[in-house]
């Protein structure tokens, strides 16, 4: 038993390092998609301290919206161009229809708000698009389908979709971006100011409607990222909206107020999920890869509470 | 001093202004309810340009409403408000901000993760400028016009003497410096009101001695109107110009300290009395 534990999955990953080595880029990919996700829900956070429960949905509603328009005859990048302009409609929305009356309001208030848009825009997809799960429009969108086969000599192939491949470098523009926008704009500091205190940050000359429409567009634009890259793997279904509840582990782990953080929560939880699964997973009859996250972070809890990246909360007595 | 004094020190400071009063903020029968609770009933009074006015009143008596009012956090239900001569529509907060009304408020509103200069700096956001799109690009103006407020920055982190925790993140400061670099981001905005909202609560009596001469070099050298609640009677006498008084939500008395200190409806407010 022991031996099981702590000695059989490691001599399997020297004995076959192209299956360690495929494992472990399976789990990069989820680990970027994870990121994905747990980046919307911290541009939100980080501006509202509202946990944005909708992120999930928001996901899955620009994925439909963007292969809805396609189905009806709108060329694919005209639809991404429409897709972007109803996500920041949504944003205005939003801002206009659910936060501005609560300015001000317990958390725990807004939160419930964010639960009754999940509700809305779930009805209103499936009122719209219908609630079959349809397919990601990858090609048209010019994204590559692909997939590179990599000899290592004797010891094996390892097999990289490119999708995979577009889905990293994507996330890795789109965080560099969000980055530099936060951290080294006028912009950026509304925003951290905006997230610590509205009536302070009111007192100074920030408008709140502004910096909440900018930040729910900007957290539109992640979802439809993910959307899209999500949907090329998968489908686009509501059932997404449940996966996207995987970044709540990666928010634990890498803070909820970090940028940074939601990466390499996302990437921690990727890989240990894959490994976790493949190597141990035997163990207990295998299916563990859906709840290991949360194990995860349950023990990162103890430990860290505040999360790798996350601000320290200090409370005077 | 530098900079910052430079630009201010054109407007008119407190003994001019008193010759010929210019009012730069005029409040006319306001009236306040949340629901069927009046915080504020029918009150009038003026803010001349220069002054230091007090507002004093016992707990509850609609001081705090008041200053919501005019920085138009509240919309009375009632009454007008005349800023710079001119009846002021319905407003934001944020617009009341950009035509140069700052405030403090009562418990410490700071941004707390933010260091002292980010939270100082944050006060100069309607300054700013150069657009979105230069912002995040970065580069060239966006740059030079940073540089330019933080100069204007490091100016009030001097008046203040508050250097030595510029890089402290606000949320480890003790409330006494804490109420300074709130001070300090109200400064920032280059106010012509500055609104105070009992900026020596909670304080030790060389805290308040300080933050006093902070406010009268603030009134004094920049020319700065102030209007400020406080509840310690002697800062008050001390201070202010003029004091207006509220019990209940209702004015009681309006007048310089000495006055104000001798009214039989003000001691009653105080002390209490029999109905």
């Amino acid at each position: 038993m022991l031996y099981d534990i702590f000695i059989d999955p490691f001599v399997q990953m020297y004995d076959m390092p192209d299956f360690f080595l495929q494992v472990l880029w399976e789990g990069f990919v989820a680990g970027i998609l994870y990121a994905l996700i747990a980046l919307g829900f911290v541009l939100i956070f980080k501006a509202s301290g509202v946990f944005n429960f909708a992120q999930g949905i928001m996901v899955v509603f620009a994925g439909l919206t963007l292969v809805g328009l396609h189905e009806n005859g709108v060329p694919a990048f005209l639809a991404l161009i429409l897709t972007i302009a109803v996500m920041g409609v949504l944003a205005y929305g939003v801002e206009r229809v659910v936060m501005r009356p609560l300015v001000n309001q317990p958390e725990i208030i807004l939160l419930m708000a964010t639960i009754g848009l999940t509700y809305f825009l779930v009805g209103f997809g499936e009122f719209v698009f219908g609630g079959e799960p349809k397919q990601m429009i990858t090609e048209e969108l010019g994204l590559p389908t692909g997939s590179t086969a990599f000899e290592m000599g004797e010891r094996g192939l390892i097999i990289l979709q490119h999708i995979d491949i577009a889905a990293a470098v994507i996330a890795v523009i789109m965080v560099t971006a969000l980055g530099i926008f936060f951290n080294k704009t006028r912009i950026g500091r509304a925003l951290r100011a905006v997230a610590d205190d509205h009536q302070a940050a009111l007192s100074v000359g920030i408008s709140l409607n502004q910096i909440w429409a900018i930040v729910w567009f900007a957290a539109g634009l992640v979802a439809l990222a993910t959307g899209i890259m999500w949907g090329a793997r998968s489908d686009v279904s509501f059932a997404l909206e449940i996966v996207a509840f995987k970044a709540l582990p990666v928010l634990i782990l890498g803070g909820f107020t970090s940028i940074p953080g939601a990466i390499v929560g996302g990437l921690i939880i990727g890989f240990g999920e894959k490994i976790g699964e493949l190597y141990w997973g035997g163990l207990v009859g295998g299916g563990i890869e859906s709840w290991l996250a949360y194990i995860i972070a349950l023990i990162f809890l103890l430990f860290r509470p505040q999360g790798l990246f996350g601000e320290r909360i200090i409370e005077r007595i | 001093m530098n900079a910052f004094v430079a630009d201010k020190a054109q407007t008119p400071a407190g003994p001019d202004a008193a010759a010929e009063p210019e009012v730069l903020l005029r409040v006319d029968n306001v009236s306040l309810a949340f629901g069927g609770v009046k915080a504020i009933t029918d009150i009038s009074f003026d803010i001349r340009k220069g002054e230091i006015r007090a507002i004093i009143g016992p707990n509850g008596a609609g001081k705090t409403s008041m200053l919501n009012v005019i920085n138009g956090f509240y919309h009375p239900q009632e009454g007008t408000i005349t800023w710079r001569g001119r009846e002021r529509r319905k407003m934001k907060p944020y617009e009341a901000a950009s035509q140069g009304i700052a405030r403090t408020f009562q418990n410490v509103a700071l941004f707390k993760g933010m260091t002292t200069l980010d939270n100082i700096m944050s006060g100069r956001s309607l300054k700013m400028r150069r657009n979105f799109f230069w912002q995040v690009l970065w580069h060239g103006p966006a740059e030079r016009e940073e540089i330019e407020h933080r100069r204007k920055v490091e100016d009030i982190i001097d008046f203040l003497e508050i250097q030595a925790i510029r890089k402290t993140p606000v949320g480890r400061l003790p409330y006494g410096l804490q109420k300074r670099v709130e001070l300090g981001r109200a400064l920032a905005m280059e106010p012509e009101l500055l609104l105070l909202d009992e900026p020596m609560a909670g304080m030790n009596l060389e805290e308040k001695e300080d933050m006093s001469r902070f406010i009268i070099d603030v009134n004094q050298e920049f020319g700065t109107t102030i209007a400020l609640i406080e509840h310690d009677m002697g800062v008050v006498m001390d201070l202010s110009d003029r004091v207006v008084v509220l019990d209940y939500g209702k004015k009681i008395a309006d007048g310089p300290p000495e006055e104000v200190q001798a009214s039989q409806a003000v001691i009653d407010a105080y002390l209490g009395v029999s109905h």
